[in-house]
């Protein structure tokens, strides 16, 4: 199967070249044969690369422990889930596994794309098929997956213990998603450069893939954050890690994208920083990939440091001068159509937004390479953690929180001091009254009121949305409430999906403003004896430490301890973590013992249990006991975020047209038949 | 001789199949230094590596506050107290605990225990840099970069606007009920009653 693969690399890298060959010399144009020539090779790719994935996949599941990526993350006892998804555990598969995808969303592209567009596609296919070959070139000259070894193993190492959760099944390919198809927005946004279509054209073919882009990112970050909560076992979810860093970059500027292109479709303008952005997300979303696989960054995520980086570098280099010099050469096309009239209206706010957006975007990124311009100028070694990032950039998080509960409430053009009166006061009216409830709760601490305070703010904003849209409906259809919310829904799905969106922001940053109030005690017991824990809640749980068990389960010899836990006197049962040491089939240790933690989640609080070890080979245990506040409606806010960008996404609801030439928040008009204005 | 119940030859067989599981457990010769009446392990290798019991010194808040501000130097990116209270394979963690918490009994402040670390193990022991010299980049640049932006921003559409004023013409356009701010423009005029009701709409939007 190995000979399978090898030659399934060689003729997509061929087919590859090709593509991208005809496409960017023109000699498609005028020749239809040329032009479907160069959509079947994008196909017959796809076919090539599916066909190497599934020759190493054959060698994962018939454990061929003589191909080096096979012994390296597989053994015979591991569980067949994670046979599965070794195909994305190692450098070189995962590089296979991201070819494949990429392949398959350009397909999809040539496929799915409107006719309309037809002037684009051999440039996107010329982009897209340059872009596979350089993961295939990296594959086939550095890090081959079907490389074989001199001698067989008689069994492999297995897989990373943290690597073998139902987390790591999802999680990294929905990430791998994200950032692969941001390639497809890219192909565009350099096809409409280079066939100099810049009008709105380009812009109407990529928004569903950067919707698409930007859920598989949001899903994947925060299944990435639910890993590292539930497997990593320090009681967090975020701790600013490089590699959790640079899944971060592309979504934000995606995110200030999705926010500016609606000016450009609306009013014509931000041209430049459309296709700037574009641009910029892709870079991201290499550099994200060069950091996680070239080591030069120190991180707990990163893979082993290899020779790729430096083909990542060199993409990365390549990609950056030629898109930014192709962006200067038709600079002058891209003048927007009229200019901006007011700092007080929704363009404003939306540019304040992206600013913001780009701005924190920035500040990871200067906080994640500070560490190696801080060694390249002074020449010594620092350390950028949780602490730097959170004091640059919880203010920044805050003030964007902020906007996103402003930004809906300003009217497009210009707002007149009226309609700002009329907008804000309930939305302000609530996010006062959550500050000095919680104020007079006795919450003190300075970040948690302002995330909090706001949140009510935002979600004024959003129930002032749905409420006054509903009431419009129910007004001039007569529609119950139900139908009339379901109906404002559907037929605006783009608008109300965003507000689910922002809702979801909004959960996210309540949920994190939680872990401003995390308790932690280490405590060692013997099998009867007890530690208490008091909730900020008000309320104190009992953890009895029951005693410890060993048992041999498929691949590991499990050490789990039990903890008998009441809250209050009130007994809510058992809750176990465990020691785990990973073993091959001949029981032989693979890996350093590992941690599970025990978690038991309820809408208030998490108690996170981990067993840190047993004293003097006895019973008697060592724990870390942690209640984690709010927790919970991290997982939800994801779930109302991608839920929202389903909802946006979902075919139908209105076409995007571009916007009145002057307007007012919520339901304006000006009175054709009568030539009167109500505001 | 009693004769012997269902019930109390089922518990006999019970009590005869769980000698042999508890036979090892008790076997383990004399009782462990320090371990009281607890169990032994059957392996405790399996159980990772072997802890001491922990001592007061391991939760205490001040010496938790310093450690979350002291970098661990395996190379996890984690602060000395994660990393201990995580990763219980590292052996480097616990070993900076243990001088943490021996310069605390020396009697050092928090800040001095931050400078005897800086002092051995160089600013790489910090989980933040000190914001001062060339850091003061670091801490400062990205929030400066977007109040100049912003500042540019705000002066760029201020100036766009005086000279919009000067040019601006007084027709509008017909505008259409723009509920989603997505609908096409209304292109054909309203009914005497679809005017009624989308004034009455509109007056109770504008409530």
């Amino acid at each position: 199967m190995t000979l399978l693969g090898q030659f399934s690399l060689w003729v997509a890298l061929l087919l590859c070249l090709w593509s991208a060959m005809i496409a960017f010399s023109g000699r498609w144009q005028g020749r239809p044969d040329l032009s479907s020539s160069i959509r079947g090779s994008v196909y017959a790719t796809f076919g090539a690369l599916a066909v190497a994935m599934l020759a190493l996949w054959k060698g994962l599941a018939a454990h061929d422990f003589n191909i080096e990526y096979v012994a390296a993350y597989t053994s015979r006892n591991l569980p067949s889930g994670y046979i599965l998804s070794a195909l994305w555990a190692g450098q070189k598969g995962s590089l296979l596994f991201w070819a494949v995808v990429l392949s398959l969303f350009a397909a999809l592209a040539q496929l799915l794309t409107s006719r309309r567009h037809a002037a684009l596609m051999p440039y996107v296919a010329g982009v897209t098929s340059a872009v596979t070959a350089f993961f295939v070139c990296t594959m086939i000259f550095s890090a081959n997956p079907f490389e074989r070894m001199a001698f067989t193993p008689a069994d492999g190492r297995g897989l990373n213990p943290q690597l073998q959760n139902p987390g790591m099944m999802i999680h990294p390919p929905m990430l791998y998603l994200g950032y692969i198809s941001l390639t497809i927005p890219f192909a565009f946004a350099i096809a409409a450069l280079l066939s100099r279509s810049l009008d709105a054209g380009w812009i109407h073919a990529i928004r569903k893939w950067s919707l698409v882009s930007w859920l598989f990112l949001s899903i994947g970050i925060t299944l990435g954050m639910w890993w590292a909560y539930v497997e990593l076992g320090w009681g967090g979810y975020w701790a600013w890690d490089p590699v959790e860093n640079a899944s971060l970059l592309p979504w934000l500027t995606m995110t200030a994208f999705l926010h500016s292109v609606m000016i450009q479709e609306k009013r014509g303008m931000l041209k430049r920083w459309n296709l700037g952005l574009i641009i910029g997300t892709f870079l991201l979303s290499i550099f994200g990939t060069f950091i996680t696989r070239s080591g030069v960054i120190a991180s707990v995520h990163s893979f082993t440091q290899s020779s790729v980086g430096y083909f990542f570098l060199a993409f990365l280099s390549v990609c950056a001068i030629l898109s930014f010099t192709l962006l200067y050469t038709r600079w002058p096309s891209l003048k927007a159509d009229v200019q901006l009239e007011s700092v007080v209206s929704r363009e404003a706010a939306f540019l304040f937004n992206n600013l913001l957006l780009v701005g924190v975007a920035f500040s990871v990124l200067w906080g994640t390479l500070f560490p190696i311009l801080s060694e390249l100028v002074r020449g010594s070694k620092i350390t950028v953690g949780p602490p730097f990032f959170n004091r640059v950039n919880v203010p920044l998080g805050l003030l964007l929180l902020g906007l996103t509960g402003i930004g809906p409430l300003i009217a497009w053009r210009k707002a007149s001091p009226a309609n700002l009166r009329r907008q804000f006061v309930w939305p302000v009216t609530s996010g006062a009254v959550t500050f000095l409830v919680l104020l007079a709760a006795g919450v003190r601490d300075f970040y948690a009121l302002m995330a909090l305070g706001l949140a009510g703010f935002v979600a004024g904003t959003i129930l002032q949305e749905f409420y006054r849209g509903t009431r419009a409906r129910r007004r001039m259809h007569g529609e119950s409430v139900p139908v009339a919310l379901g109906r404002l829904v559907a037929r605006n799905r783009r608008r109300y999906g965003g507000y689910l969106v922002h809702a979801g922001v909004l959960i996210y940053f309540v949920a994190f403003s939680g872990m401003a109030f995390k308790r932690e005690i280490e405590a060692t017991l013997k099998p009867g004896e007890s530690a208490t824990l008091a909730s900020p809640f008000g309320h104190t749980y009992t953890l009895t430490h029951v005693g410890i068990s060993q048992f041999e389960a498929l691949n590991r010899i499990v050490s789990a301890a039990t903890i008998s836990v009441s809250k209050d006197g009130r007994s809510l049962g058992l809750m176990t973590s465990e020691k785990r040491q990973h073993v091959d089939s001949f029981r032989r240790p693979t890996f350093e013992p590992s941690t599970e933690v025990g978690i038991r989640s309820d809408l208030q609080e998490d108690l996170y249990i981990t067993f840190a070890g047993a004293v003097g080979g006895t019973e008697e245990a060592v724990y870390r006991f942690t209640i984690n506040p709010l927790v919970w409606w991290v997982w939800f806010g994801g779930f109302v975020l991608a839920l929202g960008g389903l909802v946006t996404m979902w075919p139908g609801g209105g076409a995007v047209v571009p916007a009145p030439r002057r307007g007012q928040p919520g339901y304006q008009a000006t009175l054709a038949a009568s030539g009167a204005t109500v505001e | 001789m009693s004769e012997l119940s269902r019930r109390g030859f089922l518990g006999r067989l019970v009590a005869a199949a769980l000698l042999p599981i508890q036979g090892p457990a008790q076997q383990g010769g004399a009782p462990l230094a320090g371990s009281g009446d607890v169990g032994a392990l059957r392996d405790p290798a399996a159980a990772g590596r072997p802890r001491a019991p922990t001592e007061i010194a391991d939760y205490d808040e001040r010496i938790k506050a310093i450690e979350h501000r002291l970098a661990c130097s395996c190379g996890c990116t984690l602060d000395i107290f994660t990393c201990r209270t995580t990763d219980f394979t590292c052996t480097y963690s616990p070993q900076l605990h243990r001088e943490v918490v021996e310069l605390d009994r020396a009697g050092k402040s928090a800040q001095e225990i931050l400078d005897a670390f800086v002092a051995k193990y160089g600013e790489k022991a910090l989980m933040a840099p000190k914001p001062e010299g060339f850091n003061l980049w670091g801490y400062l640049l990205p929030g400066s970069a977007i109040l100049v932006a912003g500042g540019a921003l705000v002066a760029l559409i201020s100036r766009r606007r005086i000279a919009v004023a000067g040019t601006a013409s007084t027709d509008q356009p017909p505008l259409a009920l723009d509920q989603s701010d997505e609908r096409e423009p209304a292109a054909s005029p309203a009914s005497a009653e679809e005017m009624e009701r989308l004034r009455r709409a509109l007056a109770e939007v504008e409530d």
